[in-house]
């Protein structure tokens, strides 16, 4: 992978992050089983 | 990312017990025993608003989603789908 | 073609944590544990419940109904019914069949004992309920050495019926002791045969736990080798979130990774007294009773106890440790019952804070807090799981016998 990008290139990764981090604000999955004081 | 197809119409799960809470919602799914964190009160309003919408992004627009926040919104939407929390609605 | 400078690129948004939310509090735990009876088959060297005798004070059939109603308008999703041995009251599938059919779902705890081949295919057949099964050793002898002679056997009996009924993914849940730690990836095989799902759990000092956790909980190095095969085995391997306190060691395993105690879980015991969490059965974490007015929800929202566990905590002691942020401080519980102050390090702190200050304490155990509430059994247990009870007309709920009315098949 080279070490330069295009503006694009990068502009498309960045979004890809920002979207991701911008999901993780809205709604995160946690299994039922993932709290502490039930055995 | 997982996305939804915007144009079409969708549903909650009949088997999603959606939960209100100060920060958003809890949204179980009692068939998978999966369980979400909505940590946005507008996602839940979109949530609420899919039943009677005839399009995701009605429901979007309904629940006060401006153009910019849309793709977020998109694949929020596309995670719940992924977890068979929301469903397309058959005709 | 321009490479964009690395500052005028748009910071991400940072994302709430989880944790951070529930300092508003819930209006209704997620889940939590109810404990039916207080009478048991066994009596378990570790019991964290003190089990063994019937209570005669235990809520009726009619108070566990109201309960459910209560927990149905709360949207509790889940409970994990627990005991005692549950199964051991008579009217334990009315209760379940009339949580699935008010919209909680339900997993059990058992060890095994009344868990035939008829019982599992009435579970296979039920989506909404799903069973736990109890061992501790992946062997009879190490297991049997906790749990009393035939224990294993009853629990390997139990999950080949389910497994037979064709259930799939039950639990099958592990206590993680000094003993049966070397034994973890024969737990993984023992699962993988019955179509079970694993679950790894921590040893608390509760209950009868207390007079054998110094012997029994896990070697520093033994606690490093859990942790690092919980992180080989991902999502796979359920462990309800109990070792939050080993993500000092670096990288959090799955799970909320906080003490849910009176924030997100709480425990409701036999006799309906409500309890921050189910290791902590002690007057000190008792929050209120459900035969109260204004019933188990009034007690989630308004007990004195609960509004304070609610409260942001900070670090006391450990605020200056740079770990802090990820094993807040560790079990509440574990502290409690250890006699370790409550803003201190947790007793199996993974750098070593906690066993400086459990070495400190006075040799005979003064100052260690006991509950008043114990239900263990007096005088030798005979565990002869062959041998056919003699028929016996119906009982009254206060009978403390905890075999009453029971029928081995």
């Amino acid at each position: 992978m080279d070490n330069l990008r295009t503006t694009d290139g990068a502009a498309e990764e960045q979004t890809a992050l920002t979207e991701e981090a911008a999901v993780e604000s809205l709604i995160e999955e946690v299994s039922i089983d993932g709290m502490c004081g039930v055995y | 990312m997982p996305a939804i197809d915007l144009d079409r119409a969708w549903d909650l799960h009949p088997q999603v017990s959606v939960r209100p809470e100060p920060f958003g919602a809890l949204l179980y799914h009692f068939g998978t025993r999966k369980l979400s964190f909505l940590k946005d009160r507008r996602l839940l309003a979109v949530l609420q608003a899919l039943a009677q919408a005839p399009t995701a992004r009605a429901a979007c627009t309904a629940a006060g989603v401006d153009a910019g926040d849309l793709p977020a919104y998109r694949a929020a939407l596309g995670a719940l789908a992924d977890s068979s929390m929301l469903v397309e609605r058959t005709p | 073609m321009t490479i964009t400078p690395p500052q005028q690129r748009a910071a991400p948004a940072t994302a709430t944590r989880l944790v951070d939310l529930f300092q508003y509090g819930l209006d209704a735990p997620i889940c939590l544990t109810w404990e039916l009876t207080y009478a048991c088959n066994l009596a378990c060297a570790h019991c964290l419940s003190s089990s063994g005798r019937r209570d005669p004070r235990e809520l009726s059939t009619a108070e566990c109904k109201a309960v459910i109603d209560e927990l149905e308008a709360l949207q509790v999703f889940y409970v994990n019914i627990g005991g005692g041995e549950p199964t051991v009251r008579s009217d334990f599938w009315e209760l379940v069949d009339y949580a699935t059919a008010h919209h909680v779902g339900v997993k059990f705890s058992t060890n095994g004992v009344r868990i035939t081949p008829q019982v599992a295919r009435r579970l296979a057949a039920n989506d909404y309920v799903d069973v736990q099964i109890s061992l501790d050793g992946a062997t009879a002898e190490v297991n049997d050495a906790l749990r009393g002679p035939g224990s294993y056997e009853m629990a390997m009996r139990a999950m080949r019926n389910l497994a037979d009924a064709g259930m799939r993914n039950f639990k099958l849940s592990v206590v993680c002791t000094r003993h049966n730690i070397p034994q973890i990836d024969a737990f993984k095989q023992i699962a993988d045969t019955y179509g079970a799902q694993l679950r790894l759990t921590r040893l608390r000092p509760s209950g009868r736990g207390a007079d054998v956790w110094d012997e029994l909980h896990p070697t520093p190095d033994q606690q490093r080798q859990l942790y690092e095969w919980l992180l080989a085995h991902g999502e796979e391997v359920l462990t309800g979130d109990s070792f939050f306190h080993l993500s000092a060691y670096g990288q959090a395993l799955p799970g909320l990774n906080l003490c849910g105690a009176g924030r997100v879980v709480c425990l409701i015991d036999p006799v309906g007294d409500v309890y921050a969490c189910p290791f902590a059965i002690h007057e000190e974490f008792l929050a209120g009773n459900v035969r109260q007015p204004g019933g188990f929800a009034k007690v989630w929202r308004e007990s004195p106890l609960f509004a304070r566990l609610r409260k942001p905590q900070h670090g006391g002691a450990c605020a200056s440790c740079s770990c802090y942020d990820a094993c807040k401080g560790g079990c509440m519980a574990a502290k409690f019952f250890t006699g370790l102050p409550l803003d201190g390090p947790d007793p199996e702190c993974v750098h070593g804070h906690g066993e400086k200050l459990l070495a400190r304490r006075p040799g005979d155990r003064s100052g260690i807090p006991r509950p008043s509430v114990d239900h263990s059994r007096r005088g030798p247990v005979p565990v002869k799981l062959t041998r056919r009870r003699p028929d016996r007309p119906p009982v009254s709920a206060c009978d403390e016998n905890p075999l009453a009315g029971l029928r081995l098949p």
